[in-house]
């Protein structure tokens, strides 16, 4: 399973198409649209959730930049809420930077978040859901 | 010749409760009071050991009335917030258990699955003082002429509503490795490829079943913190297993003894019942326990002074070999090496994982220590043992 926030510009030529269905149809991705603007030269923008195998989000990417979509990434950071955090330390397995990390002897687990790469393996692997996501402030405004 | 052997009885140390001079430390600090001052002194010294755990436990889950409408309906399809709960029981009694997903979950469609909402979210809701969504749908009988039921309620209201956990406080348990090439996503937590890193799952010295191995002071009626609040051992939990193999100390090197434990729901606390999400496995709850173990004599505080050290346990690989029902042991390795952090596998340093809270199970030994000081806290006296060898 893999998920990624998009952001999508579209050009004039090809804003109508639906694309987002054959995102569904033909590489079985799931998307969730966070926001979605037509600018008055006809160009679109809109911010998505694309949701699916690695392999068919990489072919989908694929597809959008084929007909001409330009396609990035919106920049985030992950922070820890240590209301949820209950220091099991199961994140510790996927983090390859050390961002996460135990705190010895104590075994509490701490987060560095100048190490982050924001790779967001943490957000799934977390039990507790406590690894959140927050996005470039003023995007979805 | 020995000095007079010690020997207490759980009336005498809930007196010294009650008159405020019991002596009560968590299992973590008994291991260098015996170490120090040996066994006899440590039960001359210490009544009660307090021991702790924090981590999933899929077997939760609790009965619920969740009362008539104004016409009576005998439910048997309910959910709650959407989480099938099993109906089979009188009118509007249930059970809601931690590991069933919410209805519409994709499952492992798109794997790994990702369990957003379960049972064991739904307890946590309730004892965060939520109100939840109830369905329930009937047929109809003379008695009961109502097809449909809904409510929104919260804990409080509910007429009764107490936490069942068929089976907790496993006394030990494998640790997880991969040996294929591809991620493993298991309810060992997440496996990276090529033995990438180890998995374990006990709280080891601090650990309830492991500092009485024998289970020679619990039984049914036995005391213990529960989810935050004073619950009870119900049974012998489901797949317990006094048989298991065990070294000279008592300790089990594989998976044994369990536990069935229940208390009041009401009386729980959020901290100490957790919704989880397992990617890739499915929906559990994370449960607080901790039980008291009354230090009735020497050997008893022998058991209770087990470090780290001492408790060993299997790696096995979560790869191929236990999905094909295949439990062989890769190597056996104690509490210690995986606490630090790493240890050498097949001749690799390779990286040790916790995925149950050390410093939760700590905190709990702590409070329980306190409540027992404080004087409102008694040991129980168990009614029947848990089944040993
Ligand atoms: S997996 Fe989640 S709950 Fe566990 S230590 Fe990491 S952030 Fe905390
Ligand atoms: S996002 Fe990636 S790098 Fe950052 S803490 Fe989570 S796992 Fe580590």
């Amino acid at each position: 399973m893999y998920s990624k926030i998009l952001l999508l510009r579209f050009p004039p030529n090809i804003v109508d198409k639906a694309i987002a269905v054959n995102l569904v149809k033909r590489f079985d991705l799931s998307f969730n649209i966070l926001k979605a603007t037509i600018y008055p030269r006809k160009e679109g923008m809109m911010v998505l959730e694309l949701t699916g195998t690695k392999k068919n989000y990489n072919l989908g990417i694929k597809y959008l930049k084929n007909i001409g979509v330009k396609v990035e990434s919106v920049s985030h950071d992950i922070r820890k809420n240590d209301d949820k955090c209950f220091h099991c330390g199961a994140c510790t397995a996927v983090c390859l930077t050390g961002a996460l990390y135990i705190e010895r002897p104590q075994m509490t687990v701490a987060f560095n978040e100048n190490k982050c790469s924001a790779c967001e393996l943490c957000v799934l692997a977390c039990p507790a859901n406590a690894m959140e996501v927050n996005f470039e402030r003023g995007i979805l405004e | 010749m020995a000095k007079s052997t010690i020997k207490k009885s759980i009336e005498e140390i809930n007196r010294k409760i009650k008159d405020g001079k019991v002596i009560v430390v968590t299992a973590d600090e008994m291991v260098e009071i015996v170490r120090k001052n040996g066994p006899r002194n440590a039960a001359a010294e210490v009544d009660v050991v307090t021991t702790g755990t924090f981590s999933p436990m899929c077997s939760s889950g609790a009965f619920i009335n969740f009362g008539q409408g104004k016409k009576p309906i005998k439910a048997n399809q309910v959910t709650v917030n959407d989480v099938p709960a099993y109906a089979g029981l009188a009118a509007v009694d249930i059970f809601i258990g931690a590991a069933e997903p919410v209805e519409d979950d994709p499952l492992n469609k798109v794997h790994p699955g990702q369990f957003k909402y379960g049972g064991g979210h739904v307890i946590h809701d309730l004892v965060s003082g939520k109100k939840v969504k109830i369905k329930g749908k009937s047929y109809t009988t003379d008695c009961y002429p109502s097809k449909e039921i809904r409510k929104q309620i919260r804990l409080k209201d509910l007429p009764y509503a107490v936490l069942v956990n068929p089976r907790n406080a496993c006394q030990n348990y494998n640790c997880a490795v991969n040996m294929t090439d591809k991620t493993k996503y298991t309810y060992m937590g997440v496996l990276k490829p090529k033995a990438g890193n180890i998995n374990y799952a006990t709280s080891g010295q601090l650990s309830p079943l492991l500092n009485d191995p024998y289970y020679k002071t619990i039984g049914m009626g036995t005391r213990i913190f529960l989810g935050g609040a004073q619950g009870y051992i119900a049974w012998d939990g489901t797949q317990h297993n006094p048989a298991a193999k065990r070294r000279s100390n008592g300790v089990p090197i594989e998976a044994a003894g369990t536990l069935m434990v229940m208390g009041n729901l009401k009386e729980m606390d959020p901290r100490w019942l957790v919704g989880v999400s397992m990617l890739g496995y499915g929906c559990s709850l994370a449960v607080g326990i901790g039980i008291p173990i009354p230090i009735l004599d020497e050997e008893i505080a022998l058991y209770t002074g087990v470090s780290d050290e001492e408790i060993y346990t299997q790696i096995i690989d979560y790869g191929a070999d236990y999905p094909k029902g295949d439990t062989k042991s890769l190597g056996e390795v104690n509490y210690a090496e995986l606490k630090s952090g790493s240890i050498i596998f097949n001749g690799q340093e390779t990286q040790t994982v916790p995925i149950s809270s050390y410093s939760r199970a700590r905190e709990i030994a702590t409070i329980l220590k306190e409540w027992i000081h404080s004087g409102k806290f008694l040991l129980g006296q168990p009614q029947r043992p848990i089944t040993s060898i």
